[in-house]
């Protein structure tokens, strides 16, 4: 056995443990009675058809929407499991800052589209306190290279990128002070297959590499089975199923499951 | 600066400084709010001036505040107590309160100022009362309001330094001249109104009491006698006032801020010291001294 299989084998505390969350507009349920764990290095895909509450829960996690109920435990680096409900706004604010990234489907979100690629990446460094022009250049030229964005590119705005371009400064930008767990809501959505693949590829070589925690929500079943260690399927806010990628995908329980995965697999 | 007094000023009918007295107690209260959080912006119910937005209502505003009958007022505008907005703000404090007026930086108590701080250090127990037309470094940044509140309230202002990378990404140093933004008391960022980055160290540790004022915005700030004012630069792009090859064409001086301005209609031109009071007050000097031969200045 490799050390990796068995560091993999090895459990280790969660990083997020989220138990009992429920979030509804309204009377519309968004998502209801959601627990789950995820540990550090591990990449949880989120499957389910639009409407099903991935965004949702996505939105919950990340401190970007307040849940009805619930608890979200997160392992800190300074503090040990707290749960972020907890935690004042600029905590929370400070905690998605630094030891966390987003990665929106629309880069508009996660970008600054009229601030140069090199500006983008060098944000959160100058956020946590990087003073040093030079430092904080190279550090951004550093991961325009990781992300394969040509460095003629540095000093150029989003807005003049394409769209597979937008998303890795995207990821670039939030990798940058090497977070811990990273969100990402359909990361591949809206770009050809060709460019989603080699998005994917960047990806899955940058988690491995850093061992960060993802958990990625997508209607795509083909970037599950590429990306994520484990699966949740969600249907109607409800968790409806969950285990190993590929236990899920090759041996589904549930009844949506298998549709799901019957109607990829006729394509 | 004194309290205000409720005589009705006998030739116009207007209370003595235009506004009334519970609106003047109102404005004091946000400056001595706004002086215990330096760099804070305080929200004012800010009065109609019968003056347009953009010519000093902020100001004025917080002026007519603070002035009392014996107080002596300089006003100015890019340096100068003779441009047009600078001579009617004057004018209607003469019309409203009587106060003696003056053009000498060293005998005013209070000054009033668009773009410029007086060359002449500042002095204890003198007012400096600026014009603000933007009172928000984080705009640019950061159109939400909601959201620069909370950058404020959390002092979360790296998003601020990426204006900062820009201008060396693209130009090679910090292009930015005036308004340029600092850190107060180690703690709020404060746009220092559109005066040169020339003044920006002027206004650090600075004896007099500085009171901003937007009209527009109904904002009030202030950074109170010495206290510390940090530009906003990198440690390999410190920040560094502009500097003149020569020195002022009348008064030969070589530490004052310097405008260009065109002599002809050949385009000949020549750097002159923005600031006339402290110009004029060299070259009278000059003027009145017997000339040595091999003296400069
Ligand atoms: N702001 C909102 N106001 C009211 N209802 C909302 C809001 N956002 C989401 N919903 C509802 O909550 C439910 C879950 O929506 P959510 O956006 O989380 O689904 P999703 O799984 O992300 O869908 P998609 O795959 O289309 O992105 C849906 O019924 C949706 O209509
Ligand atoms: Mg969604």
């Amino acid at each position: 056995m490799t050390t990796n299989a068995i560091r993999k084998l090895t459990p280790k505390p969660p990083l997020l443990e989220v138990s009992g969350l429920c979030k509804s507009y309204g009377g519309q349920i968004g998502c209801r009675d959601v627990s789950f764990a995820i540990r550090p290095g591990e990449v949880l895909g989120i499957v389910g058809e639009s409407g099903s509450g991935k965004s949702t829960l996505l939105a919950c996690l990340s401190g970007r929407l307040a849940p009805d109920a619930g608890t979200i435990s997160y392992d800190m680096k300074d503090r040990g499991p707290v749960d972020i409900l907890t935690l004042s706004e600029p905590e929370r604010r400070r905690l998605a800052r630094t030891d966390w990234g987003i990665v929106h489907q629309n880069p508009r979100d996660g970008l600054r589209l009229d601030v140069s690629a090199g500006g983008n990446i060098g944000e959160r460094p100058m956020a946590i306190g990087a003073r040093h022009y030079g430092n904080i250049r190279a550090e951004a030229q550093d991961w325009l290279q990781k992300v394969e964005i040509d460095l003629a590119r540095t000093d150029h705005r989003p807005r003049t990128f394409s769209g597979g371009m937008q998303q890795r400064l995207q990821i670039a930008r939030n990798l940058v002070t090497r977070p811990r767990l990273v969100f990402m809501d359909e990361p591949t959505g809206g770009l050809d297959v060709s460019v989603q693949a080699r998005l994917l590829d960047l990806l899955r070589g940058l988690v491995r590499e850093l061992g960060i925690a993802v958990i990625i929500v997508t209607h795509d079943l083909a970037v599950v089975r590429l990306l994520a260690d484990r699966l949740m399927v969600m249907q109607r806010g409800r968790v409806i199923e969950q285990g190993l990628t590929d236990q899920v995908l090759d041996d589904p329980h549930h009844p949506y499951t298998q549709l799901l995965v019957s109607s990829v697999l006729q394509v | 600066m004194s309290a205000g007094t409720t005589t009705i000023h006998s030739d116009t009918g207007y209370n003595f400084a235009y506004l009334d007295e519970q609106t003047k107690r109102m404005i004091r209260r946000s400056l001595l709010k706004a002086l215990s959080i330096p760099g804070y912006q305080v929200p004012f119910g800010g009065r109609e001036m019968p003056l347009a937005y953009g010519w000093g209502t902020g100001g004025i505003q917080v002026t007519a505040s603070v002035i009392g009958p014996d107080d002596r007022l300089k006003v100015i505008d890019q340096g100068a107590d003779d441009t047009t907005n600078a001579v009617s703000i004057r004018r209607f404090f003469q019309t409203v309160t009587d106060v003696t007026v003056t053009e000498s930086t060293e005998d005013a108590t209070i000054i009033q100022t668009r773009h410029r701080i007086p060359e002449i250090p500042l002095k204890e127990g003198q007012v400096l009362v600026y014009q603000v037309p933007q009172p928000e470094p984080l705009q640019k940044i950061e159109p939400r309001e909601t959201e620069t509140r909370k950058m404020h309230a959390y002092a979360e202002y790296g998003a601020m330094r990426v204006t900062l990378y820009e201008d060396v990404a693209h130009f090679g140093r910090i292009a930015k001249t005036y308004d340029y933004p600092a850190v107060i008391n180690g703690r709020h960022l404060m746009s220092p109104s559109p005066i040169p980055k020339f003044d920006n160290p002027k206004m650090e540790m600075n004896p007099a009491i500085q009171l901003f004022g937007a009209g527009r915005e109904k904002r009030i700030y202030a950074v109170p006698p010495y206290t510390s004012v940090r530009s906003l630069d990198f440690d390999d792009h410190p920040f560094e006032v502009q500097t003149w090859k020569g020195c002022c064409a009348l008064c030969g001086s070589t530490v004052s801020y310097l405008d260009e301005v065109i002599t002809d209609d050949k385009g000949s031109r020549m750097f002159v010291c923005s600031d006339t009071d402290f110009c004029n007050t060299r070259q009278a000097k000059a003027a009145a001294q017997p000339k040595t031969a091999g003296e400069q200045s």
